[in-house]
């Protein structure tokens, strides 16, 4: 919003003056994580890192899990936004396929889509000529397409559902005086409707968002190269069993970490009142 | 009608409407003329019927049957009630100012960016003359000051003259409001009724479902007392208010008096 909220209205974002018991406690907390970084880095094997190889993995799984990440939550949120408007708003023979694709997606684990769709659909594309043929071949024979198919479906399901919720939600009223002052149809979804619903769900989508993340680990398991697959391919290499590991949650927190922070931009960026 | 203003061209008609929801007869045949410059009040009880037939005004609840027609032009409407040409009944509906009782403020937008949405985003008016408009409302109703606010931040009293600005930077024909200081503190109620006052005071067409017995009084050139959605009695205010005929006015005046 180009708006500057006067001082009243400022939403604070960061914590309140923190004092007495609980900046003891951050201090003491502060000490413990130096320890425990000094630690690791004094006493466990991190020789593994300089190896050029393993860095250039490491930051190609990083970017691999990133992209997968951001692009499977954009392409899922434009799959959701029809889906929860089918459910809060569609006739019958929309809202019915629409919520049976939530449940079904939500009903199962992603383990199985993964696989259905890697070695479901990727086994029945070589034996169709014209699609062997075709220019995409060359895409279609890797993993990642099915990689970011299965996860852009699962995003899909479960945010179709939050989705579904945050159009329901928005208060009726508002959408009534948009009517009233003679907004054509779609004119009040995309400036008044959507906006509002989406502006529910920020902060249910940035954990979501970070479940995501979470889930990326999996697509290893069809062999797409993320930092997870990196990590492990360096433990079996190399016969180091926790450093890798412990790099792969710093990694993790990190994204996370991003994530959070940029969720709680995004929210702040119109005032809501608290009170 | 009232006032002298038989000669100004007509505003807003409604004729013989009807609207049912399912088998609930709620409006069973009511007219209102209102000629440029007429500020018409509906008063009546809970549950007769006035909300549905202002709602019905502007399409927003579908009449079972009847004509509405804004400056002369009918509605189109499908045998059902249905409006049967959108763009037209847009049209429509941006010429009638409606201002409800929950005020209705969009809450993810400034008060700035509320009174220009439409008229930028809907009208197609330049987005500098939306704005030097809008500020002018904003003056008018005193909030000058509030342009950058979110309508979570302002209290009723402000929220509901936003929103009256709001209707007004449309430039509409005519206004609409639907009990607009109920949901009020009563502290807050004045702040809003003496802006409705100053709109009809500058020969606004109005119609205005109300509560306030002494505002309506005051503010309408005719008043409409709706009972069971029929039309029991209308007439000047102090005809209505002074002299009441029907029995059931006269009832209905001592119980909110
Ligand atoms: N959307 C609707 N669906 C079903 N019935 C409705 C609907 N809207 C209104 N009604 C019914 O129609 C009748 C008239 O309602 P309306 O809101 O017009 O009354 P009102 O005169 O405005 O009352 P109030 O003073 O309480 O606002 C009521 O019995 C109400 O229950
Ligand atoms: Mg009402």
């Amino acid at each position: 919003m180009q708006a500057n909220p006067t001082p009243s209205q400022t939403v604070s974002a960061g914590p309140a003056p923190v004092q007495g018991f609980w900046a003891t406690r951050r201090i003491v907390l502060a000490l413990i994580a130096v320890a425990l970084v000094g630690w690791s880095v004094t006493s466990l094997n991190w020789s593994w890192l300089a190896n050029p190889k393993y860095q250039a993995l490491l930051l190609q799984g990083a970017w691999n899990t990133t992209w997968i990440l951001v692009v499977t939550m954009v392409l899922g949120m434009l799959l959701a936004i029809p889906l929860g408007l089918a459910q809060a708003a569609g006739p019958w023979w929309l809202a019915a396929p629409a919520r049976a694709f939530c449940g079904l997606i939500r009903g199962t684990p992603l383990l199985l889509q993964l696989w259905l769709l890697y070695y479901g659909l990727g086994s029945l594309f070589p034996s169709i000529p014209w699609i062997r043929e075709s220019d995409l071949w060359p895409i279609l024979r890797q993993a990642w397409p099915y990689a970011v198919l299965a996860l852009t479906l699962s995003v899909a399901g479960y945010e179709g559902e939050v989705m579904r919720g945050a159009f329901k939600g928005v208060p009726h009223g508002q959408l009534e005086a948009a009517r009233a002052m003679g907004m054509p149809r779609f004119t009040i979804f995309r400036r008044i409707w959507l906006p509002q619903a989406l502006q529910r769900v920020l902060p249910t989508l940035g954990g979501e968002t970070v479940l995501t993340l979470k889930a990326t680990p999996l697509v290893a398991t069809i062999t797409v190269v993320d930092i997870y697959a990196v990590s492990s391919r360096i433990r079996q290499d190399t016969f180091v069993v926790y450093e890798p590991l412990l790099l792969l949650a710093v990694v993790y927190m990190a994204i996370a970490g991003v994530i959070v922070l940029l969720f709680r931009w995004l929210e702040n960026r119109v005032p809501q009142r608290t009170a | 009608m009232a006032n002298g203003n038989q000669q100004s061209p007509e505003a807003i008609r409604v004729a013989d409407l009807h609207k049912s929801f399912g088998t609930h007869h709620v409006l069973k045949g009511v007219s209102l003329t209102a000629h440029e410059g007429d500020v018409v009040a509906i008063i009546g009880g809970s549950g007769s019927g006035k909300s549905t037939m202002l709602r019905c005004i502007n399409f927003l609840e579908t009449p079972s049957s009847g004509l509405i027609s804004i400056a002369g032009e009918a509605v189109a409407m499908h045998p059902d009630g249905s409006p049967s040409d959108r763009k037209q009944l847009e049209r429509i509906r941006q010429s009638l100012g409606m201002v409800f009782q929950s005020f209705n403020l969009w809450t993810h937008r400034t008060v700035l960016e509320n009174l220009i949405e439409v008229p930028v985003h809907v009208m197609k008016c330049p987005r500098d003359v939306a704005i030097d408009r809008a500020r002018k409302l904003l003056a008018r109703v005193g909030l000058a000051e509030k342009e950058d606010a979110y309508p979570a931040f302002m209290s009723g009293g402000q929220q509901q003259r936003a929103a009256i600005a709001r209707a007004l930077c449309m430039e509409p024909k005519a206004m609409l409001f639907d009990e607009p200081t109920s949901a009020l503190d009563p502290e807050l109620v004045g702040e809003v009724l003496q802006v409705i006052k100053g709109l009809a005071d500058e020969g606004r067409t109005m119609i205005l479902v109300t509560h306030e017995m002494k505002f309506a009084r005051e503010v309408a050139s005719h008043v409409i007392y709706l009972h069971n959605g029929l039309i029991e009695e209308q007439g000047p205010p102090d005809q209505l208010f002074g002299a009441p005929q029907s029995d059931r006015l006269k009832q209905f005046l001592k119980s909110v008096a």
